[in-house]
């Protein structure tokens, strides 16, 4: 999984990147374009990318609620997910939730419920796991093709299509394959969580709005100035 | 070390939100140590930025031992340091000593060299006995100084630093103050402690993105004072 | 549960200190792909249960320092445990919790007994036969590392906020809480990824 992580590199070249955008700010030396699809993360965006991982493992630590009627915990976390992707665009948003699916994976106990380590993904919510980049991801290729302003009505469609349409296709999938449950009943366990996703979808769309108007730039390609620290 | 800033111009975003912070700079920097004062906004950060390629100029050059910021930004950053106001902002790795030792990831230094020189500082800093703990659980001055600690293992020639001490306690800013005037290297510092500046060589008073004095510290520091008391 | 308790690597000299950290995360591996099966064998759980505490005594940690791992766990594990003796007996009870609380407190004493540079080193060599691939190790292991560092930078930025919320009285909002947290995850990261540009990153 982590080629897709690292979409390129070139060791002996390694001064070859591209922007994700930031005019007023320096460049990586000799920021040159190679190939289409060949962009190595610059310093910033790892920044960026890193602090959303650890977003989606802050709001995990909220505590999770137990239903006794099925395995999967209503968890703040997947409301990280949903942001990131509405909030730093695909490309960042994805390698951040895979990111945060490999520290889960080396042990941090930063998944809800203060789990962490390679077990988690012998569990039946595996496949909401898995859900977590993809998901991701594709909300935040949706918003930034809606682009700039962000407004309320397009990131619910696209919020609830992958982050409650998508992402539940992985967990009932995921739930097929780790239980003895049928397709059916699989379905029935996951359903209550319907009600507590869709609060968390408009949760998240809301929240997105107000961090778009705190934080203006990020569905441009272009950041403008105001956004960094110390601009003077 | 040789600085020379040719008619420099930096400005922040573009149409509407533009912001110019430096205005035609010209200047030439020699001294071993050089003192940055101004009240916030005034374009001192952008400045010191310069010189270590993290921002370049809009129009202009800059240039360090002949090095142009633009072009030869790897090489520069070899010889010049940079340590920002928040410590927890930059320290990367999870334990003191490992933070230390990131600079020389790349060295093709031995094991056994790395960790002899970052013995080393840790000594001179007094936190060897902190190696192997989480760095951000170490105080504000703690960290302050080992962020110093992590710039110094590449043995750069000269250090900028952005108001090193605006964070930490007047204790702390005090012994801040004292590691940097017994430092060897090169030393250009923004601060508005103002008793830091005590012994520098030279001290630029930036207004509105101008120089507005260039002097001796007691010279400049009148001229500030003189500026203050003229603003409503 | 505690954040300071994230990456705490305590030094030692034990044989589990000393264990290859590829090893550990070997068995760490075994563990939780085994853990699918023990669920249904509750001797089994027992007897992993009872190993896991011996080899904390072995890397010189006492039942305290185990206990502190799980501690986060208890009201889930005791949850999941009640229903379980009542729907579908003790055994199962005993293979589900049994296994889960070995799963957690075998990671947290690889976390407790490995310096994580360690760890991400394991990962950056397990990674190094995949270069042609365009996989870069070394950039590989920077990211872990940076996002071992952000966890509790956003997770001390969360505690601020909501002593700020508290502060302001506005304590029920989610949207009062996030909208803060995110913005200022997001300066922190300007302030980080100036950093690592700095420390010659991108060089």
């Amino acid at each position: 999984m982590f080629n897709m992580l690292l979409p390129v590199t070139d060791n002996t070249v390694s001064d070859n990147t591209v922007t994700e955008g930031s005019p007023n700010r320096a460049p990586a030396t000799g920021a040159a374009m190679t190939a289409p699809g060949a962009r190595r993360f610059e310093a910033r965006d790892i920044a960026v990318i890193a602090v959303f991982a650890a977003i989606t493992a802050a709001l995990g630590l909220l505590p999770a609620i137990y239903l006794p009627i099925s395995p999967v915990p209503i968890t703040a976390q997947t409301f990280g997910v949903i942001l990131a992707g509405a909030v730093i665009g695909g490309r960042r948003a994805f390698a951040s939730q895979l990111l945060f699916l490999a520290l889960v994976a080396i042990g941090l106990p930063i998944l809800a419920g203060g789990r962490g380590g390679i077990g988690v993904f012998a569990s039946p919510t595996v496949g909401f796991l898995i859900a977590f980049p993809i998901v991701a991801g594709l909300i935040g290729w949706a918003t930034r093709a809606v682009g700039a302003p962000y407004r309320i009505v397009p990131g619910l469609v696209i919020n609830t299509a992958f982050g409650i349409g998508l992402t539940y296709l992985f967990g009932w999938t995921g739930m097929l394959a780790t239980t003895h449950l049928g397709p059916r009943a699989a379905f029935v366990a996951l359903a209550p969580f319907l009600i507590g996703d869709a609060v968390k979808v408009v949760l998240a769309t809301a929240t997105a709005k107000g961090v778009h108007a705190s934080y203006p730039g990020l569905l441009s390609r272009r950041r403008p100035h105001g956004a960094g620290p110390h601009p003077a | 070390m040789r600085i020379e800033l040719e008619r420099v111009t930096h400005t922040f975003g573009e149409g509407s939100t533009a912001r110019t912070v430096l205005r035609d700079l010209t200047l030439t920097l020699t001294e071993r140590r050089i003192g940055v004062i101004g009240h916030n906004g005034s374009g001192k950060s952008t400045f010191l930025r310069l010189l270590n390629a993290l921002v370049l100029p809009t129009s202009g050059r800059v240039r360090v031992d002949g090095l142009d910021t633009a072009r030869d930004a790897k090489e520069l950053r070899r010889r010049i340091g940079f340590l920002f106001t928040d410590p927890d902002a930059q320290i990367i790795m999870p334990t003191v000593a490992e933070d230390v030792a990131f600079g020389l990831r790349r060295s093709g230094l031995s094991r056994s060299e790395v960790d002899r020189r970052v013995r080393d500082l840790l000594v001179r800093f007094r936190l060897d006995g902190h190696a192997d703990h989480p760095a951000h659980l170490l105080s504000g001055g703690q960290k302050q100084l080992l962020a110093l600690a992590s710039v110094l293992i590449t043995e750069p020639l000269a250090l900028v630093m952005d108001e090193p001490t605006t964070l930490l306690d007047l204790r702390n800013a005090a012994m801040i103050g004292r590691v940097v005037a017994n430092l060897d290297e090169t030393v250009l510092l923004a601060t508005h402690h103002l008793e830091l500046l005590e012994g520098f060589e030279r001290v630029l008073v930036f207004h509105e993105g101008r120089v507005v004095a260039d002097a001796a510290p007691e010279v400049a520091i009148a001229a500030y004072r003189d500026l203050m008391g003229r603003e409503p | 549960m505690r954040t300071s308790s994230l990456g705490l690597f305590r030094p030692g000299d034990s044989p589990v200190h000393r264990m290859p950290a590829g090893w550990k995360l070997l068995i760490l591996l075994v563990l939780g792909v085994a853990s699918v099966l023990t669920q249904h064998w509750w001797g089994v759980s027992a007897a992993l249960l009872v190993a896991t505490i011996g080899s904390y005594r072995a890397a010189g940690f006492g039942v305290g320092v185990l206990w502190a791992q799980v501690r986060p766990l208890w009201f889930l594990l005791g949850f999941t445990a009640v229903v379980q003796v009542i729907t579908v007996g003790w055994q199962r009870a005993v293979g589900v919790s049994g296994s889960i609380v070995v799963l957690v407190a075998v990671a947290a004493l690889v976390t407790l007994t490995t310096p994580t540079s360690a760890l991400v080193d394991t990962v950056v060599r397990l990674a190094r036969p995949l270069a042609p691939l365009h996989v870069d190790p070394e950039r590989l292991g920077l990211f872990l590392m940076v996002g071992v560092r952000c966890v509790p930078l956003v997770a001390d930025l969360a505690r601020q906020v909501r002593e700020a919320q508290i502060a302001r009285r506005a304590t029920t909002s989610t949207r009062a809480f996030v909208v803060p947290l995110v913005v200022r995850s997001l300066r922190e990261a300007d302030a980080l990824g100036e950093a690592l540009v700095a420390r010659g990153v991108d060089d």
